[in-house]
């Protein structure tokens, strides 16, 4: 499966309270959480980001508090994948285990730019920038983490296995 | 020297001759071949040469994972690797480890319980092993937060869970918890809010999750892991009078930054740890999620046991690194060298010692949160705010972490102080240190707070400072 989208980019250390203010926090629901996606460091990003687009990032993305909300309104905005050269841990794990894709790509994630067009594929981890022919490759994820996102999720995956009521 | 090839399914793969270059290509192999090794079915083969005749020296010897698996293990991988039934542990292995317990409070347990039914779980692995705190927006700000409260308390009551903490006998999660005994030393943590590596101050290894880990905690009591490597930082020598834990952690992080230590372990060792008190390496774990840590952790010694005594009742393990323990690097911090600092806005890593930002104007002092909400910090504060009243234009505000610590304030005529010197007091409540409530702060206002944050934004108005510091620092202030 591969998705083409624009790219929105931005610096290091973006983190969870950027991306999803605390004081949206009081709801748990996608949609309200789309509505307010990076608006403390881009109050138009909600207006101009579209489904399939990718947001492209430097080191540390994602960083602050644990909360799932970060990933789960980037995905309910419509963003396909998160590029960067590298994410904060939890976050890293809060978007495998919601399945939002992210690839970790320090190259990618150093010279593409705001409102490229990219294209990413997921299967192998490739990431071709259209705007200028130039293709990355992802690290791929892990045999493990491969398994949580085939089965759908940690949640699906825990079933899957039958270890949980 | 001996020279060792290493072969994957009888093919050569890399050759690797020293100690070092085998530690890393079997980094290699395991981070490439993880399935096959966590199904315990690896295959590998290491051909010994002896080098400088090239005879070879033996037939190529087969190794069970399990003897390969014999590096020095750090106090965290030992933890990790007793907790996933495993005789060893790496750098970059991926594990399933078994949960003492799993934690949520009233900002991210909604979203747990939801993705838990939305899953069709129905029951909770251990009604013991689930602890949920109402902390973040309580007593409910408003009524969005009065539902998420209200879906934690339906789900705590059909589940029977035992751990549930509700207005009147909850505190801040990350300061309840040791006080209640619910972590013990060698237990595996986790909880749906980051600053879950507080817990490492005993000897525990415990580490923030999301919501999706929660839920999947709460229905099997198992999680996975990348195992950690590790930052050893070796305390020396003793903290000055009012240097505190707060001061210690704001200087590491303003050297080694945000991400100084992402993914890894911060292991605190050396002769320094005794001269900290258990307060201060609460506060020190705390905010090892600050430099991007896995999780913080800290020997356990006679102050730990202490501390655990009366409080902890069932039988706990005591780890220690081994001594072959790799680190990634091992940082020296001379504490007696530390002056009080402070981060300045927007990053915990912006930091300057206390003189070189005296004189600030501020409109706010908070003093609280899990990060230094406790009976040490509150005797503190009181000491430098006696018979003092705060300056005009400031509002102070302290926030005791929990109900006990508010109780043993009262009693020993703290709160008084504080209300004399006409500082606002609080019931527990994060409140203020995420921007809820009980605090908020305005278009260009400026506050210094005891808190572990300093985001854009995280206290209110996006065009509001924060300037994280001691408790000293917090309460000489205002
Ligand atoms: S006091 Fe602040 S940092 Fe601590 S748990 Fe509450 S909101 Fe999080």
């Amino acid at each position: 499966m591969s998705k083409t989208g624009t790219v929105f980019a931005f610096g290091s250390n973006v983190d969870t309270d950027v991306i999803i203010p605390a004081r949206y926090l009081n709801t748990s629901e996608p949609s309200e959480l789309a509505k307010h996606c990076m608006e403390d460091i881009d109050k138009s990003f909600v207006d101009k980001v579209q489904e399939g687009d990718v947001i492209v990032a430097g080191q540390n993305f994602g960083c602050g508090s644990s909360r799932e909300h970060a990933p789960i309104s980037i995905r309910a905005c419509g963003v396909a994948c998160v590029i960067a050269k590298s994410f904060a841990r939890i976050f890293y794990r809060n978007a495998i285990n919601i399945g939002l894709p992210i690839l970790e790509s320090p190259e990618a994630a150093e010279e593409i730019q705001e409102g490229d067009k990219v294209r990413v594929d997921f299967d192998t981890g490739i990431i071709t920038n259209e705007t200028t022919g130039k293709t990355y490759q992802a690290a791929p994820f892990p045999a493990f983490v491969t398994e949580i996102i085939q089965n759908g999720g940690l949640l699906n995956s825990l079933k899957v296995r039958g270890i949980a009521k | 020297m001996e020279r060792l090839f290493v072969y994957i399914f009888g093919k050569k793969k890399r050759e690797a001759g020293t100690q070092r270059a085998k530690t890393r290509v079997f980094s290699w192999v395991r981070s490439n071949f993880a399935s096959a090794l966590t199904g315990n079915r690896l295959v590998w083969y290491i051909e010994k040469h002896q080098n400088n005749d090239g005879k070879q020296r033996g037939a190529p010897s087969r190794f069970a994972a399990e003897e390969e698996l014999t590096m020095g293990m750090t106090m965290t991988q030992k933890i990790l690797a007793k907790h996933a039934n495993l005789p060893s542990v790496q750098a970059g292995d991926l594990i399933e480890a078994r949960l003492d317990l799993v934690l949520g409070n009233d900002i991210t347990s909604p979203v747990a319980i939801k993705e838990f039914e939305r899953a069709g779980f129905s029951k909770v692995f251990d009604k013991d092993k689930i602890c949920i705190v109402l902390d973040h927006f309580t007593p409910n700000k408003d009524i969005k937060a009065a539902k998420q409260c209200a879906e934690a308390r339906a789900f705590a009551q059909q589940q029977e869970i035992t751990h549930f903490f509700d207005v009147g006998n909850m505190g801040i999660e990350h300061a309840l918890l040791p006080e209640r005994g619910l972590v013990a030393p060698g237990e595996v943590v986790i909880g749906a809010d980051s600053h879950t590596c507080t817990y490492g101050a005993l000897g525990a290894f415990s580490t923030g999750v999301g919501s999706t880990d929660m839920a999947a905690g709460m229905a099997a009591g198992v999680a996975w892991f990348k195992v950690p490597s590790a930052i050893r930082f070796e305390l020396v020598g003793k903290p000055a009078p009012w240097v505190s834990g707060k001061d210690v952690i704001l200087h590491i992080i303003g050297k080694i930054g945000v991400d100084g230590a992402l993914y890894q372990s911060m292991e605190f060792t050396g002769e320094g740890v005794s001269h900290l008190t258990m307060d201060d390496r609460f506060t020190i774990a705390n905010m090892a999620i600050e430099a991007g840590a896995k999780n913080g952790i800290f020997p356990v010694d006679e102050k730990t046991l202490e501390y655990a005594k009366g409080r902890v009742e069932r039988p706990f393990d005591v780890f220690e690194p081994d001594e072959d323990a790799h680190y990634e690097q091992v940082i020296i911090i001379d504490l007696e060298q530390i002056r009080p600092t402070v981060s300045l806005p927007h990053l915990p890593s912006n930091t300057k010692t206390v003189g070189e930002v005296a004189g600030l104007k501020i409109d706010q002092a908070v003093i609280g949160s899990c990060t230094n909400g406790r009976i040490g910090d509150l005797r503190l504060a009181a000491k430098l705010m006696k018979g003092k009243k705060v300056a005009k234009g400031v509002r102070c505000i302290v926030i005791p972490a929990t109900q006990q610590i508010y109780l043993q304030a009262m009693r020993e005529g703290l709160i008084e102080i504080f209300i004399e010197a006409g500082a606002a007091v609080s019931t527990p409540t994060c409140g203020p240190c995420i921007g809820g409530h009980m605090g908020v702060l305005y278009e260009g206002e400026r506050a210094v707070a005891t808190t572990n944050r300093n985001f854009v934004g995280r206290m209110g108005h996006i065009e509001s400072e924060i300037y994280l510091a001691s408790p000293a620092v917090a309460a000489a202030s205002p």
